[in-house]
């Protein structure tokens, strides 16, 4: 997920913009954006595993898995930490973004190429890759947010929506009975169970594979992690924003130093416990569906 | 040489048991045929002296399943006795031919409270159930353990329960003849009868109810409550918190848990406060019934549509770049 939706700030002071050797990088995520990113990586992994043992209850790994949250009970309760952990985190957001677009004032959330709404440059640029797939033309000039980056942020946003409310309504059915009908509630569980799978698999495969195991990314991005590009990369996966941040000159405002050692560490120690996990909980769905 | 270190052992092996057979049995006492024994006991008169009869009636015997056998295999302690024999005999040992089916009676809850809890007169043992000298297979329409017969055995002491199972809706299919109506045995197993309120003994009846409502288990096992249950805990319903155990009766009957009228009761059981509106719930939904639920088939062909779509749509998006990429690598290296 790329929650951000405006360009980065300038780096502080402390950071100085010069040309040397050590301004290789260009911010990509800033540091809220990247704490969001870990806090719904954890809390989505922590919903996956506590919540499969139920969706697939017939599996023999469920209660194993349940087994390891001390059980269905010690599995719901984690569930249900989980899951508000990541309302927050959404609702933190999307006030977020509220606060940044009509408090602050910023333009261009909601419209430009800085913009995550889905624009009609999205659908140009897919069609575009679809002949750059087949070799029947250049790769697009991707924005900071490619139409696939735009879907992973739209799934996520649509997703919770869905699953928050429909989880909400499971959680506290007795509540809900005194607005909706009880057959709501096998919509709700239907929905819940549907979405996650659609959810997991997703994110497990397609975001997986788009965002960190494809050739050239291999076997991590770090760029949600370290929070920054280098300049070369940016230019080569994002022509249109590195074109329009050079001419305007943005570019350099947006230069930081490079990762360190202990910085790259530290994402591939998260992200890879993460990718991990995540790929785990995957082959288990496999096997569950498959056998 | 072999030969004779054969000899040997043989010898060695055999003189103590031909010894001891020698002193066990006196080439002049025969065991008792079971003429001798009827020679008394056929006396419809005779009792103990706590007034039981001792009578045997040889023709009802004979037409038992062990009608081919002399007294003495069962009454084992009488084929070295003489006549007139003491009046104690040995309780006689089913298990000593029936050693499966002794391995589970002895693992069950009638054999604990016999032999644990000492409820010597009261806990059945074997011929409780099966009878002693007239035991028919439990095939026989006139066995005590025939499935026609069981509720009645059973009943002989679970006389409550037996109250509660002849109000039921499968006691009724039972009375008309219906052989897959289910009798106590079904549930509660024939021998190694466990406490009836474990979790463990409480999940697994919902496999005997399956075993004819598959597509009623089927559709529970759709819900919160049937997973939950599935993962092998009980804290929410299974079968027959909802249905009751014994006495259970059909959702048309008034007198049902699970007649419209008695759903908010019963619900209530554990979600104190269910409403009307609540007990709309479906506890056996069908998401490919449309009359059952529009919005649930709706939802499930949206999802049908939506997952396959989206994989699909992603997968061939993912292997496409991945082809390009390698080719892209290639060409560099």
């Amino acid at each position: 997920m790329t929650p951000t939706i405006a360009e980065p700030p300038a780096p502080t002071a402390a950071a100085p913009v010069v040309a040397t050797a050590r301004s290789t990088h260009v911010l990509r995520f800033d540091r809220p954006t990247r704490v969001l990113h870990i806090v719904v990586m954890v809390t989505f992994l922590g919903l996956a595993a506590t919540g499969m043992p139920l969706l697939f209850s017939d599996a023999p790994w469920a209660r194993a898995l349940a087994m390891l949250f001390f059980g269905f009970h010690g599995a719901g309760l984690a569930h249900r930490f989980f899951g508000l952990a990541l309302l927050g985190a959404v609702v933190w957001h999307l006030a977020n973004v509220f606060w940044r677009a009509f408090v602050r004032g910023e333009s261009g959330l909601f419209w430009g190429p800085n913009s995550m709404v889905p624009q009609p440059r999205d659908f140009v640029q897919f069609y575009q890759q679809l002949r750059w797939f087949f070799s029947k033309g250049p790769q697009p000039k991707f924005e900071r947010f490619a139409y696939w980056e735009k879907f992973d942020y739209w799934a996520v946003l649509w997703g919770t929506a869905l699953m928050g409310a429909s989880g909400l309504v499971l959680w506290f059915p007795m509540a809900a009975s005194r607005v909706l009908p009880g057959w709501l509630f096998n919509v709700a569980l239907f929905v819940h169970g549907a979405e996650a799978t659609l959810a997991i698999v997703f994110i497990f495969a397609i975001h997986f594979f788009n965002g960190h195991l494809r050739p050239g990314k291999f076997p991590m991005d770090m760029v949600m992690f370290t929070g920054s590009v280098s300049r070369e990369e940016l230019r080569h996966e994002r022509a249109g924003q590195y074109e329009r941040l050079a001419a305007s000159g943005a570019l350099d405002r947006l230069v930081v130093p490079p990762p360190t050692p202990h910085d790259i560490g530290r994402g591939q120690l998260v992200g890879g416990i993460g990718l991990s996990l995540g790929i785990a909980l995957f082959v288990l769905i496999l096997y569950a569906t498959l056998r | 040489m072999t030969a004779r270190i054969g000899l040997l052992c043989a010898t060695v092996c055999l003189v103590p048991w031909l010894a001891g057979a020698a002193a066990a049995a006196p080439p002049d006492v025969k065991p008792p045929t079971t003429e001798d024994c009827v020679a008394c006991h056929a006396d419809a008169s005779l009792k103990r002296d706590d007034g039981r009869s001792l009578a045997v009636d040889a023709k009802r015997f004979e037409s038992s399943i062990h009608g081919p056998m002399a007294c003495v295999d069962c009454h084992a302690d009488l084929s070295k006795a003489e006549l007139p024999h003491e009046p104690k005999l040995a309780p006689v040992q089913c298990a000593s031919c029936h050693d499966d089916i002794g391995g589970k009676y002895r693992d069950s809850i009638h054999a604990w409270a016999k032999d644990k809890a000492g409820l010597t007169t009261a806990a059945p043992s074997c011929a409780s159930c099966h009878g002693t000298h007239e035991i028919k297979a439990h095939t026989d329409k006139t066995s005590r353990v025939h499935r026609s017969q069981v509720p009645a055995t059973c009943g002989s002491c679970h006389a409550g329960v037996r109250e509660h199972y002849d109000k039921g809706i499968h006691a009724a299919a039972l009375a008309k003849g219906d052989s897959r109506a289910p009798v106590c045995v079904d549930c509660h197993t024939t021998h190694d009868i466990k406490r009836a309120d474990t979790d463990k003994w409480r999940l697994s009846v919902t496999a005997e109810c399956g075993s004819c409502h598959a597509g009623v288990v089927d559709s529970f096992r759709r819900t919160f409550h049937g997973k939950v249950t599935e993962l092998g805990f009980a804290r929410v319903a299974a079968c027959a918190d909802c249905h009751g155990a014994h006495d259970i009766l059909p959702a048309s009957n008034a007198a049902s848990m699970v007649a419209p009228a008695r759903l908010v009761e019963t619900c209530g059981k554990c979600h104190q406060g269910a409403n009307e509106r609540f007990v709309r719930y479906d506890p056996h939904p069908n998401p490919r019934d449309y009359k059952r639920s529009a919005v649930l088939w709706w939802a499930n062909r949206f999802y049908w549509v939506l997952i396959p779509g989206c994989f699909a749509f992603f997968g061939v998006h993912s292997l496409l770049w991945f082809r390009r990429s390698m080719k892209d690598r290639e060409k560099h290296s």
